[in-house]
């Protein structure tokens, strides 16, 4: 009996560092947001008082709100899949063996490496009509230029195609690391039994790819909401909200317009949309993985 | 009962650090600044060498100035800072949060500080329209620092190929019009002009209005004008310019990237913050031209930029050294020296009185420009809840601009947006 209490003290104060941390970090500052999203946006001179849900019902009546959800819908479309597939291609692509392939990794896993910002600046001046180098690639063919990101209809568009430069080489990593623990003997036993290419990658490669492919679709999906550092540089979520994502909608909503209230409001949606998304991966697709 | 805790560690947190500093910094006040920069070039280096000078002047007290990136992260991080029990005493900030910070009751008003007679005059040594932002409720809030207007940049070598007068900017809408087409590359490749809609549009636009004889907002800063007829017409005309009159890209046009359009001569003109007159003539290879804003009823510009601020929590030792700071940084010959290695605004009559700004101004008149068109100059849109405000302001302009609403309709909206924050302030 002592010696299990022991056991179990033992194991509480293992735990503790961590317990600690995520209390201290993750389940405070949700509980935190939760209640904040209860109170009115106070200020000295009219303090804050408890409104219940109607920061919810002045949400609902939001029409920017609406726009950022649908905005965000769209760049993780836009983003996940293409991301994933280029990753796939790419990790397929430097797994074979060929010389200066070390180089080739280097190039595809180098957007990875740069912070988000500078990637924003660089691209800023790809895209700036006349004088960035999309526009003058296109003049050299005689085709006109285009303003990127002042037209709502390209903007989007724009900042999805930067955002999946940005990204598929870090998922190239996860799928490279584990294309290298597969058995070659796979293959050639595939390709013994007549099996074309395709068929070896759809039927063997990538049911094997699959835990991969769950942990870099919740990264993926996880990415795109949290990802906004390169609004701040690009668009500012303009023009007329035509680029802006929630996450940065709460930054403006919270320190822009120091309605903190609020903001905490709309990041309980976020949350909420975070915790589904990752439930569904986990409890739906898990069942449909095959792991070794 | 989670404020009081946090407050409570922070407490203790900063007692511990003072008793570890007590010994260290007996005699001397201590003062954190927080300053932003929103224009390019190293005015960090500049700001950083003006309080190293007041330091020197002053052995007694030390000056902690903290750049703070744009407008936007200055005031982010003063208020977080402030709210987190971190010391600040005072800040330069968006000239337009003074509601937001009187809300906030973040500062102090100037009239308090103040003591004797010549203190007083001093509140009045700035230009006028400079004060218009930091005044309101019968007091003064802030002191202008590193204030601006917009003028107009143009391109004189582009004049003279397309057979304009490059001593002789265009002085009204429809001469700006004319010298934009004649400007203007069939295929493309340059424009006329171009005034930019990101990151300020609600600036730029208080330029159009002005010119058109409306200001958007009152004085009390709880009602806005978006909706009046002259407002409407001054957005017609911005979205004209790309539509109608194609001197301009359509849709919107970055803020970030437009001097680096001018310099490389992809637009005969722009319209550009002031504080980027010496960045222009540090880098431009062509013959350039700085004038006043053309005019269609009236000429006008809103002024911009940051003012000083004194943070209310403070001590009244801190309160002395903070408006020693604020006048040795606003001083005529500091003033000068400011404006002409930025190209801000000498903030008084006296700055450009010195001997040093005079000189200036014979080598280099374009450097009196934002002056001159002070006299044409008004407040910068500012109001209560003036984030929201202004974003809807915002919206509504980048909207007409990119062709997705008409300006009555975008405007209206804008003007219901903004009443609907302000009804509780009036």
């Amino acid at each position: 009996m002592r010696q299990d209490t022991l056991r179990h003290v033992y194991g509480w104060l293992l735990l503790t560092p961590a317990a600690i941390l995520l209390v201290a970090f993750t389940h405070y500052p949700t509980v935190a947001t939760f209640i904040n999203s209860l109170f009115s946006k106070g200020n000295p001179i009219r303090p804050s008082r408890f409104v219940g849900f109607e920061n919810y019902a002045l949400m609902m009546e939001d029409p920017i709100f609406w726009k950022v959800l649908g905005n965000n819908a769209i760049f993780a479309l836009g983003t996940i899949p293409t991301s994933i597939a280029l990753a796939i291609v790419m990790a397929l692509f430097v797994n074979s063996r060929l010389p200066g392939l070390g180089l080739v990794r280097m190039a595809y896993f180098t957007p990875t490496v740069l912070p988000m910002i500078a990637v924003a600046n660089i691209w800023l001046f790809f895209y700036t009509p006349g004088i960035g180098l999309i526009d003058q690639i296109l003049g050299l063919f005689g085709l006109p230029g285009h303003n990127w990101l002042g037209d709502p209809d390209t903007v989007m568009p724009a900042i999805i195609v930067m955002t999946i430069w940005k990204e598929a080489g870090f998922f190239m990593i996860f799928y490279l690391a584990a294309l290298q623990n597969i058995p070659a003997e796979l293959r050639e036993a595939a390709l013994l039994e007549g099996a074309s290419r395709w068929t070896y990658f759809r039927r063997v490669l990538f049911p094997l790819l699959m835990p991969t492919t769950l942990f870099v679709l919740i990264n993926a999906v996880l990415n795109s909401f949290k990802l906004v550092d390169h609004l701040f540089v690009l668009t500012k979520g303009g023009p007329d909200n035509a680029s802006n994502l929630l996450l940065y909608y709460i930054f403006e909503t919270a320190f822009s317009f120091f309605d903190t209230t609020y903001g905490a409001t709309l990041t309980v949606v976020l949350l909420l949309l975070l915790a589904v998304f990752a439930l569904v991966q986990f409890f739906l697709l898990d069942k449909r993985i095959h792991y070794r | 009962m989670f404020h009081r805790m946090k407050n409570g560690l922070m407490a203790a947190a900063t007692a511990a650090f003072m008793m570890g500093s007590a010994t260290v910094a007996q005699a001397a006040t201590e003062l954190t600044m927080y300053y932003p920069v929103a224009v390019g070039g190293p005015l960090t280096k500049i700001v950083d060498g003006l309080v190293d000078d007041f330091m020197k002047e002053n052995p007694d007290i030390k000056v902690n100035a903290i750049y703070a990136g744009n407008y936007n992260d200055a005031r982010i991080k003063a208020l977080a800072a402030l709210k987190s029990g971190e010391p600040a005493q005072l800040s330069v900030m968006f000239s337009i949060d003074i509601y937001e910070l009187i809300e906030q009751d973040a500062i102090v008003a100037f009239d308090d500080i103040v003591e004797t007679a010549e203190e007083k005059a001093w509140l009045d040594s700035f230009y006028p329209t400079l004060m218009q932002n930091g005044r309101t409720a019968g007091k003064t809030w802030g002191i202008p620092f590193q204030r601006s207007t917009i003028v107009m940049y143009y391109n004189k070598d582009k004049f003279r190929a397309a057979g304009l007068d490059p001593e002789n900017a265009p002085a009204t809408w429809d001469e700006l019009v004319e010298a934009g087409k004649k400007l203007t590359a069939a295929d493309g490749s340059e424009w006329g002009m171009m005034i930019p809609s990101t990151g300020y549009p609600y600036w730029m636009f208080g330029a159009l209005t002005m010119q058109n004889d409306q200001v958007l907002m009152n004085g009390a800063g709880d009602t806005t004008f978006f909706d009046a007829p002259a407002t409407v017409e001054a957005l017609q005309f911005w979205k004209d310019l790309g539509t109608k009159h194609k001197v301009m890209p359509e849709g919107t046009i970055e803020w970030g990237t437009l001097r680096k359009n001018f310099l490389e001569g992809k637009t005969a003109i722009m319209w550009h913050s002031t504080g980027n007159l010496t960045a222009v003539k540090k880098n431009a290879t062509f013959d350039f031209g700085v004038a006043m804003l053309p005019e269609n009823k009236r000429r006008g510009t809103p002024t911009g930029g940051g003012n000083f601020y004194i943070f209310k929590q403070t001590s009244p030792e801190e309160r002395k050294a903070a408006m020693k700071l604020i006048r040795f940084m606003t001083n005529p010959e500091r003033a000068a020296e400011w404006s002409m290695k930025t190209g801000y605004m000498g903030v008084s009559p006296a700055a450009y009185d010195t001997k040093q700004l005079q000189d200036y101004v014979k080598t280099f008149p374009y450097a009196a420009v934002a002056r001159d068109q002070l006299e044409f100059a008004t407040a910068e849109l500012s109001t209560f809840q003036t984030g929201r405000v202004r974003k809807a302001l915002d919206d509504a302009i980048q909207a007409v601009l990119t062709g997705s609403k008409t300006p009555e309709k975008a405007l209206t909206e804008a003007q219901e947006t903004a009443d609907r924050l302000l009804k509780a302030y009036r």
